[in-house]
């Protein structure tokens, strides 16, 4: 006769077997922290800034005053403060355009053509700028763009110096000051350049799921590839332009950096939360709460174009 | 009179080498106008490359593929006058079933009034009316697979082909899809290139059928050619189940080491001193196992040097009991020498 030996499951096991039996704790246990946070720090602080933009500063103690009233609201939609928001969207939307632009045809290439090699290169090249500091990158290109930089000196030795007088003279593009980097182009050229990776990976894996028997299903019901691309791989592709376009236009909305060091000298919106902040909170708050606003209606307009019809 | 049919499609010496592989390998085929013709083979034997072929999603890297005469070796999909029935449907998964199926009229700038009757008819036709606002996402697999033949047959295109079209669907609608796919072809009277692996859905739906294997063609015939008389040890054992016997133990049976094969059907299983006639072979063997099937039982008997026969007898009286106490006995297999079928073994 032999003996059975019964010995009692290791504790860890035990532990084990309790959560497989209760999934629901599990996931309670799990969920905890990431909803805290999201719960408390993001969305607490958010209605902190509403509540905050409620308020007003008591000119004669420069101090919040905690009670309810519109005036923040007033002071903050008068002429001046509307331009500041309207530029910011033009600024926000033509660097969303203009990243698109460029990074479509890339990530179009990372999905259907480049092979395994190349597009380990690319995601490399793409992601290469975001290791280094975004204040370095920013101070860079401000020396590529002033007067005795790299563009400007190119265009001399063509003896085109006149071109870049003349862009800077332009209305929209150009500025007030003598050289590129106190231009609209050169704050738009900086935005698309340090955002353009926020657009090309969300278009790159949104392009990547797109079957390619779509493609040839396409194409065997007669569709030349211009068709197939407005009718099919375009549509299938445009929630990830829209998750693109989410970042490169929020993240342009709230940047108060690249104006400063680039800008020309009038104000946007990620200024005008930052200079507001010492001195009149419930301003700068009404300010962040504008452009959150914004991005609402900017889904609500992607979502009326379709753009997650295809989630 | 000309009673040959038109040739729908031809290949004229086709090959499509991947690098080294030679996906397909000097294909010469013609398939006939309104033919349901099925390309039969295992994965990786050039069936599915052929298909592509014809559509033009891949082009030869040599030799000519021709459609009604027209040679269209070089020319894209959207200029050939095929549509295609994909494994995974490949619907549009943005556009409702109602859009999905329009697309290629759509795209031939049908004027909306034909377009509205054409799609109601191929709705009707695949028993899909009432589904028009869905999305492909929410449809089974059986609906998605008529989506995908509604959205080809629309176009009226002189010949489909379906990649696998069943491949995806259960037994009891795969077989009532193939019932369905044969009635809609001979109501549509266009001929069909159907692409399987499944040689029961060939045999039940072709009227002629290529049997494929490594980039080449082992056969071409009908059902019954190419079941009765298998060309090759490979058919014979690919299409239905095959012994094929070779060198000492075909020439313990017939007298000659030539390669045969022997359906497991035609065999009987006898008495061990049964006398065998002189238009029979006989063989005497043990039975190693029985497999009981329901409508039949399959046994295997070994007759010697570890060469099984494959016997597979209906269970007309017998019970599971019965048949399964067959294991181990002593047995002798008789068959009428005509049924032997000389194959070339290509080992």
């Amino acid at each position: 006769m032999m003996a059975t030996i019964t010995r009692r499951p290791s504790i860890t096991r035990r532990i084990s077997t309790f959560f497989y039996h209760y999934p629901g704790l599990s996931l309670f246990l799990l969920l905890l922290p990431p909803l805290a946070w999201l719960l408390i720090v993001y969305i607490g602080s958010l209605a902190a800034l509403l509540v905050q933009s409620f308020y007003t500063i008591d000119p004669m103690s420069m101090l919040v005053k905690e009670e309810f009233t519109l005036s923040t609201y007033e002071e903050l939609f008068t002429a001046a403060n509307i331009d500041v928001i309207k530029r910011t969207v033009y600024l926000a939307a033509a660097v969303t355009v203009g990243c698109a632009v460029l990074a479509f045809p890339l990530a179009y290439y990372m999905a259907r053509y480049a092979n395994r090699r190349i597009k380990g290169l690319l995601y490399l090249a793409v992601m290469l700028p975001l290791w280094s500091s975004y204040l370095v990158r920013v101070y860079a290109w401000r020396l590529i763009l002033v007067k005795e930089g790299v563009i400007n000196s190119v265009f001399e030795q063509l003896g085109l110096g006149s071109v870049v007088e003349w862009v800077i003279d332009r209305p929209y593009i150009g500025g007030t000051g003598t050289s590129l980097a106190s231009t609209y182009l050169g704050m738009f050229l900086v935005f698309v350049y340090i955002w353009l990776p926020y657009m090309i990976l969300p278009i790159h894996a949104a392009l990547e799921r797109v079957p390619k028997s779509l493609i040839d299903a396409s194409s065997d019901l007669g569709a030349r590839p211009g068709y197939t691309f407005r009718r099919v791989i375009f549509p299938l592709a445009f929630p990830g332009v829209v998750a693109g376009s989410i970042f490169t236009f929020s993240l342009t909305l709230g940047d108060y950096i690249v104006a400063r060091v680039i800008g020309n000298s009038v104000f946007y919106i990620g200024p005008a939360v930052s200079s507001n902040l010492s001195f009149n909170i419930p301003l700068s708050a009404a300010f962040t709460v504008v452009s959150v606003v914004i991005m609402v209606i900017y889904l609500l307009i992607a979502r009326r174009l379709g753009a997650f019809d295809a989630l | 009179m000309n009673d040959q049919p038109a040739v729908a499609v031809r290949f004229r010496d086709v090959s499509r080498h991947f690098g080294d592989v030679k996906a397909v390998d000097h294909l010469n085929l013609d398939i006939y106008d309104k033919e349901f013709f099925s390309l039969l083979g295992p994965s990786g034997s050039g069936k599915t490359t052929s298909l592509r072929l014809i559509a033009g999603f891949e082009h030869p890297s040599e030799g000519v593929i021709e459609l009604y005469g027209q040679n269209v070796t070089r020319l894209p999909p959207y200029e050939r006058d095929v549509n295609t029935v994909f494994q995974d449907y490949a619907l549009f998964p943005h556009m409702n079933i109602w859009q999905n199926i329009a697309y290629g009229l759509m795209v031939k700038k049908v004027p909306k009034k034909e377009r509205e009757i054409r799609v109601a008819d191929v709705l009707e036709m695949v028993r899909l009316k009432g589904l028009e606002k869905r999305k492909p996402s929410q449809l089974s697999g059986g609906q998605r697979q008529r989506v995908a033949l509604a959205r080809a047959l629309v176009n009226h295109p002189h010949v489909l082909l379906l990649d696998e079209p069943l491949g995806a669907l259960d037994l009891k609608l795969r077989q009532q899809m193939q019932i369905e796919l044969k009635a809609i072809q001979q109501r549509v009277g266009i001929t069909f290139i159907y692409v399987t692996h499944d040689q029961e859905e060939a045999l039940t739906m072709s009227d002629r059928l290529a049997v494929f294997n490594h980039g080449k063609i082992e056969q071409v015939g009908t059902p019954s050619e190419v079941y009765e008389n298998p060309a090759t040890s490979f058919v014979a054992s690919f299409v239905g189940i095959s012994n094929i016997l070779s060198g000492a133990a075909a020439e313990k049976i017939t007298g000659s080491a030539q390669p045969f094969s022997i359906r497991p059907e035609k065999i009987r299983i006898c008495p061990p001193d049964s006398t065998v006639s002189d238009d029979s072979c006989g063989i005497n063997g043990t039975v190693r196992d029985v497999i009981y099937l329901g409508v039949n039982t399959r046994y295997l008997i070994e007759i010697g040097d570890g060469i099984d026969i494959n016997v597979v007898q209906q269970n007309l009286e017998a019970t599971s009991m019965d048949v399964l106490a067959a294991r181990g006995r002593p047995v002798k297999l008789i068959w009428q020498k005509t049924h032997n079928r000389h194959v070339i073994n290509e080992g």
